[in-house]
């Protein structure tokens, strides 16, 4: 078992590694200056000369180490990975790269972990119910909908959302993460309000995540009721009940937990558009901040954010799932 | 009907029709079965496959799923017909007074519990009320009975080989001690030593518990050295049921003589007598006798008109027209 945990632990480091030294080389490829950006954004606004500014970008140029060999800034990232710390945002300098994603972690966590949450619930007892022949017809009437969204991307659902239930019928807010004038101070009205700009998002995110559990459910579940431990339970006078909890259930859902811990890698992805979509402060916008002005501090913090979180999450796995299924017990 | 036997038999069915309603037609897979069993009795039930032996298996414990329906007929333990009960009744009747020992034992385990689980859920879904310690006591017992380790119980099924495997199905079959018990080709994924070994365990606990026993399959040599009577099924019909002795010595159903000729022996070694035909879809069944397009001893009668079951020489049950004139 110790052996085992090493192995898993080298494995999560070689992965966390290859994946930071690509993140390293790209940003750097771009012509894109993120200095540069900020300042002539500031020397639009009027203040100082072009001369100026050259200089103020060579000396920040210089205070970053932005003009020092890449291989010696290579080092520097990777010591800079072992102390979780990659210093000051180029673009919202004074902020940390630390201070960004704290920021904007608490608005993806809340909105992504609970959508994948209640779709993955929603779409195997829709999709487990569906395959089950004793089951009420209505759930299959229920579920299949919900398939035929799962082509409907993201973006596409919350525009349509956006527009029916927000802008035509002004149920709720079209966009941001709390109204505007509202305080933000944690008191329930607040709690509320950012509640109800969460709907929408979380709406068309969910509406097209369901469909594609409730298949996967669906396909497994016909395999394991013609299970012969499934006919055995109830040749032993099993009730119904019985039978689809610790018999069908409790089987079809050992591959479903291997889909959860990938579909929970995927979520950023998803995040980046429906959170610019609907103006939401999380990592997705972060970090889609961050490519647009090459940020790279922060691209580098987000990512291996990112990385460190899902291949942990694999990790964590391999060790959860021998709880569920007993076969793949290492000892 | 009667058979002559006990006046008071534990099991009997009667008239017993399952129909299976296929999109090419109607497949009648039970046809107007009829037979009794004494406590303590055992009985084999052999036939070609599609003749109807699991149907009846399944008929009995009345888990017969869309598109098969059970037409009519009456399954009674005890006198209860378990037809007529509710489907929450039936619930409870199984594995209570009717047992069934799977075919695939290798998989009639769930895979992601322990082996005590499956046996105590089986206890409680019959409303017993006993502690924990009582129930767990009575899983070790059955456990024990079917020649296994305690340590069993706590197991699971990919711990355990297929003997062992088959062995918890049994001990799962006795739990409630059934007056029924039916094992569906127990042995047929096992080596013959194992075989041997799992129908003496089967034979042991029947004692026990003194319930009848009704076996399935098609080893004609296992039938003849562990059942007391054979049943012989053809297209969804029992068309001979005889003592073992009597069914192999001298059938009386040329199905069943021909069946016996084909099971080779030491005077004509090397020698194999096959029977001649195909046994007939079940869609589309000759007219009259269904066998008698390979029979040896076929009349003209056989051709228009069904025959029916009675009893000759005593307790033998034969469905031909032979036997028109014996009843």
């Amino acid at each position: 078992m110790l052996r085992l945990v090493i192995r898993r632990l080298l494995f999560l480091a070689l992965v966390i590694w290859s994946a930071s030294t690509i993140v390293f080389f790209i940003p750097r490829m771009s012509e894109t200056n993120a200095i540069r950006e900020r300042f002539a954004e500031l020397a639009r606004t009027g203040g100082f000369s072009p001369t100026d500014l050259e200089k103020i970008i060579e000396s920040y140029t210089k205070q970053f180490g932005l003009d020092r060999p890449l291989w010696d800034q290579y080092q520097d990232y990777i010591v800079s990975i072992f102390k979780l710390d990659f210093g000051f945002s180029l673009n919202r300098y004074p902020m940390t790269v630390t201070d960004v994603i704290m920021q904007a972690i608490p608005w993806t966590l809340s909105l992504l972990l609970v959508t994948t949450i209640i779709s993955f619930l929603i779409g195997n007892l829709l999709g487990a119910l569906s395959a089950w022949p004793k089951a009420p017809g209505w759930v299959r009437a229920f579920a299949t909908p919900f398939v035929l969204l799962t082509g409907v991307p993201p973006v596409i659902m919350g525009v349509l959302l956006l527009f029916f239930l927000g802008f035509r019928m002004k149920l709720l807010p079209l966009g941001g993460s709390y109204s505007i004038g509202v305080v933000p101070d944690g008191s329930w009205t607040f709690m509320l309000d950012v509640l109800k700009h969460q709907v929408l998002p979380a709406l068309s995110l969910i509406l097209g995540s369901v469909g594609g559990w409730v298949l996967s459910m669906r396909g497994m579940g016909i395999t394991i009721q013609g299970e012969d431990y499934v006919n055995f339970a109830e040749h032993k006078g099993l009730g119904a009940g019985a039978i689809f909890r610790d018999y069908y259930l409790r089987n079809t859902l050992l591959p479903q937990a291997t889909a959860l811990a990938l579909a929970l890698g995927t979520v950023v992805t998803s995040a980046i558009v429906v959170e610019g979509l609907f103006g939401l402060p999380g990592i997705g916008q972060a970090l889609n901040n961050a490519i647009r002005s090459n940020d790279f501090p922060v691209i580098y913090g987000i990512v291996l954010f990112i990385t460190g979180a899902v291949a942990t999450l694999m990790v964590l796995m391999e060790f959860v799932y021998p709880l569920l299924d007993p076969r793949i017990r290492n000892e | 009907m009667n058979m002559g036997q006990d006046q008071n038999p534990v099991l009997r069915v009667s008239n017993l029709e399952v129909t299976y309603y296929t999109d090419s037609g109607r497949a009648k897979a039970l046809d107007d079965v009829s037979f009794t069993l004494n406590a303590g009795e055992k009985l084999g039930m052999v036939g070609e496959s599609g003749s109807g032996k699991s149907t009846l298996a399944l008929a009995m414990m009345r888990m017969i799923k869309p598109p098969g329906r059970i037409e009519g007929g009456r399954v009674e333990i005890g006198g209860v017909d378990l037809m007529s009960l509710s489907e929450e009744d039936m619930r409870q009747a199984r594995l209570s007074k009717i047992a069934y020992i799977p075919q695939g034992a290798m998989n009639s385990l769930n895979p992601v519990t322990r082996i005590g689980a499956q046996l105590v859920d089986a206890i409680r879904s019959h409303g017993i009320k006993d502690s924990r310690a009582q129930v767990e006591e009575r899983c070790v017992n059955a456990l024990k009975s079917v020649d296994l380790d305690p340590a069993v119980f706590r197991m699971y099924p990919h711990e355990l080989s297929g003997g062992m495997k088959q062995r918890v199905c049994i001990a799962i079959g006795i739990l409630l001690q059934p007056s029924v018990i039916i094992a569906d080709e127990p042995t047929s994924a096992l080596d013959v030593v194992t075989q041997r070994q799992v129908m003496e365990t089967i034979d042991r606990v029947k004692d026990q518990i003194n319930a009848a026993v009704i076996l399935i399959g098609h080893d004609m040599g296992l039938m003849a050295q562990f059942v007391d009577r054979v049943a012989v099924m053809y297209s969804g019909r029992l068309v001979e049921v005889s003592t073992v002795r009597e069914m192999f010595t001298k059938p009386v159903h040329p199905y069943a003589a021909a069946l016996i000729s084909s099971l080779p022996n030491l005077e004509n070694k090397g020698v194999f007598q096959g029977i001649p035909g195909l046994a007939p879809s079940l869609l589309r069944l000759p007219g009259g006798c269904s066998f008698h397009p390979r029979c040896a001893k076929v009349m003209d009668i056989c051709k228009t008109t069904r025959p029916t079951t009675r009893m000759v020489q005593g307790n033998r049950l034969v469905t031909c027209h032979l036997y028109n004139e014996e009843a």
